[in-house]
Order: C-alpha cells, then sequence, then structure tokens
C-alpha cells in the first residue's frame, strides 16, 4: 500500500489537503486535513454581541453573506426581534444572490477546468472543453467574469457592497430600496437570467427546473451538448461515468433556505434510509477525537469549546467532526433538492446514489430556481415601508442561527452573558462535509466519497477522479475550521 | 540582480519582459480575490496580462493543484522561476510559539517559513488586504494565532518581515489595505507596479498606495447634507448621518470608497452601515462596540480629520440649529418624507 498527500488542493476556497492510502491502483482510505486555523470563536469571546456582525463575515470571503445572515439570526432570536417583510425580503434577495454567484464561479472557475487537463487528451470532448473551459484562457472565463461582476452589482443596492457588508442586521435591512432602485435590480435580474439561459443552460429557467428524471434530463442534454455550457458538462459526465463517483453517505441535511412567513423556499429536514424525516437540532454533536483540539466527549454546539491542541496525538486536521445523532450526514445544493423533494435530485440519488453528477446537477437546478423567486421576492418590496427595526442591548441569552449557505447548511451557536460574547459555535457546511474521523472511527462524507476511485501509487498530479469528487461538494476551507 | 538604491523603480533590465505574479493566501479569508473578480474591467486576465503581469500561480483560480502547484512555488523560492511580485492575501500566523503551525502547507513547513523565502526573493512584496498588511481580522480579540503582517503588525512596523526589509526593488511592502481590497486598487496597483512607476513616494505613511489612500471615505459620501447639518441616523436604515450614533468613521478615513464606489454604485455608507476603517491599522479593535459612536460629554471622540474640536463643537450646534425640517425628519426615516421642494422660478 502508498500513502500518497495530495495538496495544496486549489480550485477550492481556502486550504485543503488529502492524504490516501491506494492499493491496486485504488483508493482504499482517505484523510482530509484542513491545515489552517485562524480561531474565530475564540476572538469573538468577550466582544460586543452585535460586533459579531462585523467579525463573522470575515471568516469567509465567499460565503460573507452567509455568516453574516447566521448572525443576524441567531441576535434577532436573542433579541425576540421579527424583522419587518420588506428586510426579510431583502436579506432573502442579498443571501440568494451570493449564493447563486457561488453556485456560478464554483462550475465555471473551480470545477470545470479540470476537463480542459491534458490526462483528457483523448476523449471525443477535449477539444472543446479545452477551449471554453481551460482555465485563465478558456473562452469560458471570457464570458462568465464580466456577467457574474455585474450581477453582483445588486450587491451595490442591498448590501452596500460585497464582500463583508453589515447590512445584514437583527431588525432586518440597512438599506432600504426606492423604487427607482427596485429597477435597476430587476434589470440586473433580467440581464443574469438571459446569461443562463443564454450560455449556461441554452434553455428557460423554468425548462430547466422542470427536468424531472435522469432520462429527461439526457434527452434534454443531447441537442445542447455543444452550444451550451451544462449541456456540455452532462455530456462529459456521462462519458466519464461521474454518476457512479463519489458517493458519501447518502445521508442529506438541510436548515431550510429563504424563510418567508412560515414556510420556506427549500424547507429544513433530514433525509435518509430513502425517506424524508425531521431534522432534530438537538441531536448534534461536534466530535473532535481527529481534531488538534482541546476535548474528549462530543459536545452540543451550544457548549462547545475551542481550543486548540496542536501536538495532539493521532489528530490529523484543524477540523471538528460534526454529526448528527451521531451519524455523518452531507449538505448542500443536492442535501436541498432531496429535502425539498426535486424529483431530478430524487431520480439521480434513488438510482446511483450521490454523485459528482448529482451535486452539480443540483446546483444547476438551483440557478434555475431561485432567480425566478428573486424576482417574487424583488416585486413583493414596498418603499416607504419599514426595512429594520432598532436593535436591543443584550444582557443574558442564547440565540440560534440556521441558514444554507451555497455550500450547505451553516449554523452559528450564540451564547450572551452580562452584555458580553460569551461562548460562539460556527459549524459550516464544509465542516459537515470534510470532516475526519470520529471517536468510532467513522470517516467524514468526503473521506468516504473517496474511497474506491481510481488513483495512481506514484505520478505527480492528484488522480482526476480525487480532483473531481473533493470539488463537487463544492468546499469552503476556511468556512470549515473558521 | 540591480537594487535599487530608494524609489524602487524598475530597471530597464527587466522592463520588456512579463513580471512574474505568485499570489498565495494564508490567515484570512480569500475576500481579497473574491472582491477582485469583481473590477471593472471586461475580463481581469486580460486586464493583468496587457498591464504585463504573468499570472504564475493563484490558488483559486489556476489549473495546477497539489505537486505540480508546489513545484511553481518551490521553483520561486529556490529562485529557478523569477518571482518579480509577491503578493500575500491573509495575515502570517505564526503560532503556537512561533512555529508557523497554524498553517502548515503540504510537506509540513509552516507557510510563515515558506512567505519568508519568498519575500527575499521577490522584486516586489504586496500585502493584499488589511490581514496581510497589518494582522487585520484575524489579529482581533486574544489574537490566538499571534497573526501580523508582512511587515506591520497593527501600525508599528516589524510584523513577519522586520523593520528593515526591502524587497529586491527596494520597495518596502506594499499594503493594498481593505478588508476587502476594492478590486480597482489592487488592479492599479499591480499595473502601476509593471509600469514601474510605483516608488516609495507613491506610497503613503501605512505604505498604502496614495491611489486610493490620499482621499477620505468622507470624500462623496452621499448623506452629505445630513452630515453638514448634524441630522443624524438613530438606527440602521435611518437616512441620516452615521458619525454621531452609529459609528462611522468615515471622516478620518483613509480610502476613496465614495469616490469610485463598489459593485458599480456601492459603499458601506450608501449601503445605510458605518464606515469600520477597515482600510486603518488596528480597526479590527476599536475599544468600542463598532455600531456605537463613542462620546465624551456627548461628543464624538473620533472627530474629522484636521479639524479642530473647539470649531466642530461650535459649528455642529450652530448646523444643528439651523437644520431644516426636511433633513431632520428624514434623517430619522428610511424614505424620504419630505422630499426637496421644488422652487417655481428658474434657478439663480
Amino acid at each position: 500500500m502508498t500513502r500518497r498527500i495530495i495538496g495544496p488542493f486549489n480550485r477550492v476556497e481556502g486550504d485543503l489537503e488529502v492524504t490516501l492510502d491506494i492499493e491496486g491502483g485504488i483508493v482504499r482510505a482517505a484523510y482530509v486535513n484542513s491545515p489552517m486555523y485562524r480561531g474565530f470563536e475564540q476572538i469573538l469571546l468577550g466582544k460586543h454581541p452585535l460586533d459579531a456582525l462585523v467579525y463573522v463575515p470575515r471568516i469567509c470571503g465567499i460565503c460573507s453573506v452567509a455568516q453574516s445572515a447566521a448572525a443576524a439570526q441567531a441576535l434577532a432570536q436573542g433579541m425576540g426581534l421579527q424583522p419587518p417583510d420588506n428586510g426579510r425580503l431583502a436579506a432573502n434577495l442579498t443571501l440568494a444572490a451570493e449564493n447563486l454567484a457561488d453556485h456560478l464561479s464554483h462550475f465555471y472557475l473551480f470545477f470545470m477546468p479540470d476537463f480542459a487537463r491534458d490526462g483528457y487528451r483523448d476523449h471525443a470532448w477535449f477539444a472543446d472543453a479545452q477551449a471554453r473551459f481551460k482555465s485563465v484562457s478558456g473562452s469560458a472565463t471570457n464570458d462568465m467574469l464580466p456577467v457574474r461582476a455585474k450581477f453582483m452589482n445588486v450587491m451595490a443596492y442591498l448590501a452596500g457592497r460585497w464582500p463583508h457588508t453589515l447590512s445584514l442586521q437583527p431588525g432586518g435591512s440597512s438599506r432600504p430600496l426606492e423604487e427607482a432602485e427596485k429597477l435597476r435590480l430587476r434589470m440586473l435580474l433580467n440581464e443574469f437570467r438571459a446569461f443562463l439561459e443564454r450560455t449556461l443552460f441554452g434553455d428557460t429557467l423554468e425548462a430547466v427546473a422542470a427536468l424531472d428524471s435522469e432520462a429527461v434530463l439526457y434527452a434534454w442534454m443531447q441537442p445542447r451538448a455543444r452550444s451550451a455550457d451544462f449541456p456540455r458538462f452532462l455530456h462529459i459526465a456521462r462519458d466519464l461515468d461521474l454518476q457512479q463517483m463519489g458517493r458519501a453517505a447518502d445521508r442529506f441535511m438541510s436548515y431550510g433556505a429563504y424563510r418567508d412567513g412560515a414556510s420556506a423556499l427549500f424547507p429544513a429536514g433530514v433525509w435518509a434510509d430513502g425517506k424524508l424525516q425531521a431534522l432534530d437540532i438537538t441531536a448534534i454533536r461536534e466530535d473532535v477525537s481527529s481534531s488538534w483540539l482541546v476535548g474528549d466527549a462530543a459536545l452540543a454546539p451550544d457548549e462547545g469549546r475551542t481550543l486548540p491542541q496542536p501536538d495532539k496525538e493521532d489528530a490529523y486536521s484543524w477540523c471538528k467532526a460534526p454529526r448528527l445523532s451521531g451519524e455523518v450526514v452531507e449538505t448542500g445544493a443536492l442535501a436541498r433538492q432531496m429535502i425539498a423533494g426535486h424529483p431530478l435530485a430524487r431520480d439521480l440519488v434513488g438510482r446511483h446514489s450521490a454523485s459528482v453528477t448529482a451535486r452539480v446537477v443540483a446546483r444547476m437546478l438551483e440557478l434555475a430556481l431561485v432567480i425566478p423567486a428573486m424576482e417574487s421576492w424583488l416585486s413583493r418590496i414596498q418603499p416607504g415601508a419599514p426595512f429594520c427595526l432598532p436593535f436591543e442591548e443584550l444582557a443574558d441569552v442564547r440565540g440560534i442561527g440556521l441558514i444554507e449557505a451555497a455550500r450547505g447548511s451553516l449554523g452559528h451557536w450564540m451564547d450572551v452573558r452580562k452584555g458580553k460574547l460569551h461562548n460562539y459555535q460556527i459549524i459550516a457546511p464544509t465542516t459537515w462535509n470534510f470532516s475526519p474521523r470520529d471517536a468510532a472511527g467513522v470517516p467524514g462524507a468526503l473521506e468516504q466519497a473517496l474511497v474506491g476511485l481510481p488513483a495512481e501509487e506514484g505520478g505527480n498530479a492528484a488522480p482526476l477522479a480525487v480532483q473531481h469528487v473533493v470539488r463537487s461538494f463544492d468546499p469552503c476551507m476556511v468556512c470549515t475550521v473558521h | 540582480m540591480h537594487r535599487a538604491k530608494e524609489g524602487g523603480i524598475l530597471t530597464l533590465a527587466f522592463s520588456q519582459e512579463p513580471l512574474n505574479l505568485l499570489w498565495l493566501q494564508s490567515g484570512g479569508c480569500g475576500g481579497c480575490t473574491l472582491s477582485l473578480l469583481n473590477a471593472d474591467c471586461r475580463n481581469l486576465f486580460d486586464t493583468l496580462k496587457a498591464a504585463g503581469i504573468n499570472l504564475l500561480w493563484h490558488p483559486a483560480l489556476s489549473e495546477q493543484s497539489a505537486d505540480e502547484a508546489r513545484k511553481i512555488i518551490d521553483d520561486c523560492a529556490s529562485g529557478a522561476t523569477r518571482l518579480d511580485i509577491l503578493c500575500l492575501e491573509g495575515s502570517v500566523l505564526r503560532g503556537p510559539f512561533g512555529s508557523g503551525g497554524f498553517h502548515r502547507t503540504t510537506g509540513g513547513n509552516s507557510m510563515k517559513s515558506m512567505l519568508e523565502r519568498l519575500a527575499h526573493k521577490a522584486r516586489y512584496t504586496v500585502a493584499v488586504g488589511s490581514c496581510a498588511a497589518f494582522g487585520g481580522v484575524t489579529s482581533g480579540g486574544s489574537n490566538p494565532t499571534d497573526a501580523c503582517g508582512m511587515q506591520y503588525e497593527g501600525d508599528a512596523q516589524g510584523g513577519l518581515l522586520g523593520e528593515d526589509y526591502r524587497a529586491a526593488s527596494g520597495l518596502p511592502v506594499v499594503n493594498i489595505s481593505g478588508c476587502p481590497t476594492h478590486p480597482n486598487w489592487v488592479v492599479e496597483t499591480l499595473a502601476s507596479l509593471a509600469a514601474g512607476q510605483m516608488g516609495e513616494d507613491q506610497l503613503d505613511v501605512y505604505r498604502r498606495p496614495r491611489l486610493y489612500a490620499d482621499h477620505l471615505v468622507h470624500h462623496g459620501c452621499t448623506r452629505n447634507e445630513f452630515y453638514e447639518f448634524k441630522a443624524s441616523a438613530h438606527k440602521p436604515s435611518d437616512l441620516g448621518c452615521l458619525m454621531e450614533n452609529l459609528g462611522c468613521k468615515g471622516t478620518q478615513v483613509h480610502a476613496d470608497c465614495n469616490i469610485r464606489l463598489w459593485n458599480g454604485e456601492g459603499s458601506c455608507v450608501r449601503g445605510g452601515y458605518a464606515c469600520i476603517a477597515c482600510t486603518e491599522p488596528g480597526f479590527e479593535e476599536p475599544g468600542h462596540p463598532f455600531g456605537v459612536t463613542p462620546k465624551v460629554a456627548g461628543i464624538p471622540i473620533g472627530l474629522p480629520t484636521d479639524m479642530p474640536k473647539a470649531w466642530f463643537v461650535a459649528l455642529a450646534s450652530l448646523s444643528k440649529s439651523a437644520t431644516p425640517k426636511r433633513v431632520k425628519e428624514n434623517a430619522v426615516s428610511d424614505h424620504q418624507v419630505i422630499t426637496p421642494v421644488s422652487k417655481r422660478t428658474r434657478l439663480k
């Protein structure tokens, strides 16, 4: 057996290293290391509770709004505030804009360039993929970068700027909108929709959202496989059997995304053993057996602690190992769509289990599903009606913020005592997906997903299959450890 | 390599070839890179190329992974590849106990030691963002990772490389501070370096490029009229001036955020929240809650740069008493409750 250490893993957000035990050309075991620690949960201690709104977005440059939203929700719960409709709609729009921009960046900048690597030179689709998706020089980069930057101009009206806004407040949004700004936002959404329909999908968002089975998906792909980018991916993915690659635990979790009154666009829940179940967040524990952190017992996040122990024996990551009822769960767009009951997600997973293909498809579905929702939220905003309630000082209170970032479930657990942050624990999406082994030795979701992949025992480059599976989770390593 | 004595002006020997840029990330969030992708240009990569910059490797954007990436970095460190511009995003993590172990690179070395090696090869060393420049948010609170900037720790010179460090060009570390950086601060600084136009005279007292640091956030603030009359916001979303109550430091902070704007038409104060001084060293620990203006006897401690306190107090009380009803009422509302009157005659 050969042990290979693969790193630094690029085109993921932040730092990642993967250790593989390879035998007979197959990955037998994988160990995922998050090699950087900054200690946000320590930095926050003793701060004024509202200062969390300054610090937590800076955990992550790619999901900064998601971190803001979770903190604002935890603070709102502590203050007993219900933001007015305008504030809630503006917050949904802000988070949705970030999540969709992240899906787009992941697809074009992080994920697709791997199909332009020399290792695929012998495939019929290679020349097309290379011309289109080669990192930096591919024609898709040239098309996508200005579209992404222009789409992010919605943040000027919703949030002042991106990343690192302070507009998401416990009382709502600090950025009231005027009628003229609603019009400008609508035009920016229209422009983005046009790019998605023309260049990414080659069809209307509504038609993409209505794809309801694997068979329908591939039939839809055929006429578009050389003219639109998502069909290009599907063509490649089928050729490489990516629907067979990257199964993790096949248990999925979502905290529920884009709440709107009592409902949510994508509801909360758990999908396990082939059926939908209720989510019980009190069943979450964080294990630190394999983490360079002080502690023995797995703790509930509202009692959790984060204290480095860099010389800890048998530890191999700064990441904790969160478990739901003791089990590994996968989180992200695929989890959201499984729990929301999208027929295409359910069909793909039902036939093959979770996979590289299913994870990418779910992200693309969300681009198609969320833009129409954004159009609707925007139309419901009423300039002149309130956007934000004043905040309250907090003395002794706990608050929880549970939201869905692009890459999955993000939770903040806040404990305020005597007006200061006494404890602040964060479990980020990739903490779930890229966790190390727990006390029982059970590997995390990615560690499971890598086992069985083909891999050379020698060689310089990271095995391509490993790269596809790692990036299919759209990991955010800066959030993971924070 | 020729070492310019002062000013860091490019020598002719290199000016014909594109400059090799290596971008690394350490104790930060990657937000300066994500912000850079918002750059106001058709294609960021074309813009850099046209400016004479050859991107050797960037952790989020380049194809090469793992061993391929390590080779690029190692070749820069050994001198096999000429390293013209080293950009660091994120702070340097010195802990635990000076080992750099809070960020190890594959192979077991610390990022801290790799950065030291690279910085002594680089013609220019650029700190992108307040973390890399001064330590930033990562050095906040108890600073659990002993984080610092490349050549500063807060407002004190030193940091990883020490006060005396000079890159091969003769320039100290260029600090493009900001949390995050505005994309065009980065693009313009790199273009200026590539054009040989960035001397020490183009850097301010904290070695920030003057191309953005010679302005104050206050310049171009749309809340200007509210500021003039000290008509102040009381809660987030109010239209009034954010200085008196909500912690805004825009009258003191060096950056052109309200002149060049963010994401098209945005800025922090246009987003309804305070300027928290993210381009200034030590902004992460203001000594008061960020969203509350510290005051003594009802007067904000942080008065506008260059303004004598007595004058500020006198003018403030005078302007408050002269505040039009429109300005006073709009300041505490989230929309204009009274719009400016239109005069019937031609304006004089």
